[in-house]
């Protein structure tokens, strides 16, 4: 769409740039929020445009199948999960309190011994180049094809065995599920 | 200098169909709903305001527009603002990726009849209304009412369970496109020759069974159920909050319709456009057609409600989870064969085509049958003596 314009080798120059700096600092905040907000429901709201933002993020990166994903499943399906569970076990009692920040000095201390090697890393690693192609993401056999026939053609060619070994993952999570629920729901009666 | 640049051009449609949505809905969409149920029921519906009643719009407009604006004294003011608009603009956004017809040209501006052709434009579709339920869950958890709450509880339960068969219903659709874009997918349907309503037959029901359910509405209102809830999630709603909840219901109801229409009926295409005889529909616009057929669709979400009656919520989550996603896991892998029956090739869709037709003509003679059997059995159960 864009490309012919932008640097090759540059995903995030000019225009694009500015709106992922925009994109990644709003969800970085939002990020935060989620952690800071008194109320649960607050919380999920802020993870959702974090959520939201990091699809807008992907799509900059011509990825827009894993954009519309993103929004799909963690936005219109996960989210609301949690909204739901949020609903109903939420106490009005447990509304105001701070739930998680009364351990922050102890969690102060975890960052900061893990943010300085971090930091180091970063430092000091030289990263190999990031791909220089700016259609690294929708081209299939060196032909320009979409976002959505490339991550096709990646997951159930190249990387088929795993792809299934992660839905076999979750089937048994699934039915470990049902079990769960059966079994509770049989000692009530 | 060019005023009517082709980004100049996108923005106004942009504007042109934010205006003119809502307008459709409120003056038309509506009326017309009132005046068939009326029909349907046996009375007359809204008659008094202007001719025939079709200036009701304008009373509707200005009684939600005066009336006072409440908000519960407990209720979560930023959340139960913010819920409304959460429940109008992904529908809107939606209608950016809906082709209402053609490229055309009106003089010397040639333009496009849909805002953008985006590549994963169905993907995109399925993405933007999936957020429109939090404006319901987040109004009913808002406002501080039990009523409320237990609607937007219901909300998101169902819309959640009924997002699946819906997206299968499509999947199975996609076999056929090959394409997400919503333009691709109706021109691939012009050079077919086919409409994907007959080979998707089966997933057409799907996809409508469960956009009613996305929209709630009837019989799968659940959510606003007014003799469990008082109206649901929107009980403490009022004013233009409560028109943008309304406005956003309906605007669904439209994206749904228009889903629908392009991807199963061939879009701003007229029927069968490749038989000779038939060539005299081409008098028509394109995008009367695609509105004819959109309004076929809201014709059957009105016929819908005024017919059937609510269902129970255990009852909704069965016919979901235990018929709905069942049914389209199986619709994809009979499509799927049937296309990789003849690669390369249309003729397994055609002959996929004809095996649903005559499956429907069967069952719909079946149904007719039992229900006269059934009706000469409640004739015989009369009592001789009650027949005069």
């Amino acid at each position: 769409m864009t490309g012919a314009q932008a640097v090759p080798g540059a995903l995030l120059t000019g225009a694009a740039g500015w709106l992922f700096v925009i994109f990644a600092v709003l969800a970085l905040g939002m990020a935060i929020a989620v952690v800071v907000a008194r109320n649960p429901i607050h919380s999920a709201l802020f993870l959702l445009s974090s959520f939201l933002l990091v699809a807008c993020i992907f799509i900059l990166q011509q990825a827009e199948f894993v954009g519309a994903v993103q929004i799909l499943v963690y936005a219109g399906g996960i989210m609301v999960l949690f909204l739901f569970v949020i609903m109903l076990v939420h106490q009005r009692g447990v509304r105001e309190r701070l739930t998680f920040q009364h351990q922050w000095d102890v969690a102060l201390l975890f960052v900061l011994a893990f943010l300085l090697p971090f930091l180091y890393v970063l430092w000091t690693e030289r990263f190999p180049d990031l791909p220089q192609n700016l259609d690294a993401f929708r081209t299939v056999r060196g032909k320009i094809a979409g976002n959505t026939q490339a991550v096709a053609w990646v997951l159930y060619r190249d990387y088929l065995l795993p792809f299934e070994v992660a839905s076999v993952f979750l089937l048994v999570a699934m039915i470990g599920a049902v079990v769960l629920g059966k079994r509770s729901a049989e000692k009530v009666d | 200098m060019k005023v009517l640049t082709p980004t100049v051009l996108t923005y106004l449609k942009v504007v042109i169909l934010v205006a003119v949505v809502p307008a459709i809905i409120g003056f038309v969409v509506v009326l017309a709903e009132r005046r068939l149920m009326g029909f349907m029921q046996a009375r007359l519906g809204p008659n008094r305001v202007g001719p025939k009643g079709l200036l009701q719009g304008v009373a509707d407009l200005v009684k939600l527009v005066t009336k006072e604006d409440i908000t519960p004294s407990r209720a979560e003011r930023a959340v139960y603002f913010l819920a409304p608009v959460l429940a109008v603009i992904p529908a809107l956004t939606a209608l950016a990726v809906i082709p209402f017809g053609p490229a055309i040209r009106i003089g010397k501006v040639k333009t496009t009849l849909w805002v953008t052709d985006v590549n994963i434009g169905l993907l995109f579709l399925l993405a933007i209304t999936s957020i429109g339920v939090y404006g319901i869950i987040l109004g009913g958890w808002a406002s501080n009412n039990k009523y409320s709450l237990l609607g937007g509880l219901r909300s998101a339960a169902q819309l959640v369970s009924y997002e699946v068969p819906m997206g299968l219903a499509l999947v199975s659709v996609l076999l056929m496109t090959r394409s997400l874009s919503m333009v691709e997918i109706v021109h691939r349907q012009g050079r077919l020759h086919l409409w994907f309503i007959f080979p998707g037959l089966l997933a057409f029901f799907i996809y409508f069974v469960s956009g009613v359910a996305e929209t709630n509405r009837n019989p799968f209102d659940l959510p606003e159920a007014e003799s469990e809830l008082v109206s649901g999630f929107n009980t403490e709603y009022s004013g233009v909050k409560f028109a943008f909840f309304f406005l956003g219901e309906y605007a669904a109801m439209i994206v749904i319709s228009c889903v629908a229409v392009t991807v199963f009926l061939g879009g701003w295409l007229p029927p069968f456009p490749h038989v000779a005889a038939l060539k005299f529909l081409r008098i028509l616009p394109p995008l009367g057609w695609f509105l004819i057929k959109a309004g076929l669709f809201l014709f059957g979400y009105i016929w819908f409600r005024s017919t059937f009656p609510r269902y129970r919520f255990d009852q909704l989550m069965a016919l979901g989870w235990k018929w709905l996603i069942p049914i389209s896991l199986a619709n994809i892998v009979i499509v799927a064969c049937a296309i990789l029956a003849t690669p390369g090739r249309s003729n397994g869709m055609f002959v996929l085509s004809y095996i649903f037709g005559g499956l429907f003509v069967v069952m719909f003679l079946l149904a007719k049958l039992r229900q006269k059997l059934a009706r000469r059995e409640r004739l015989a159960a009369i009592p001789a003596s009650a027949v005069e």
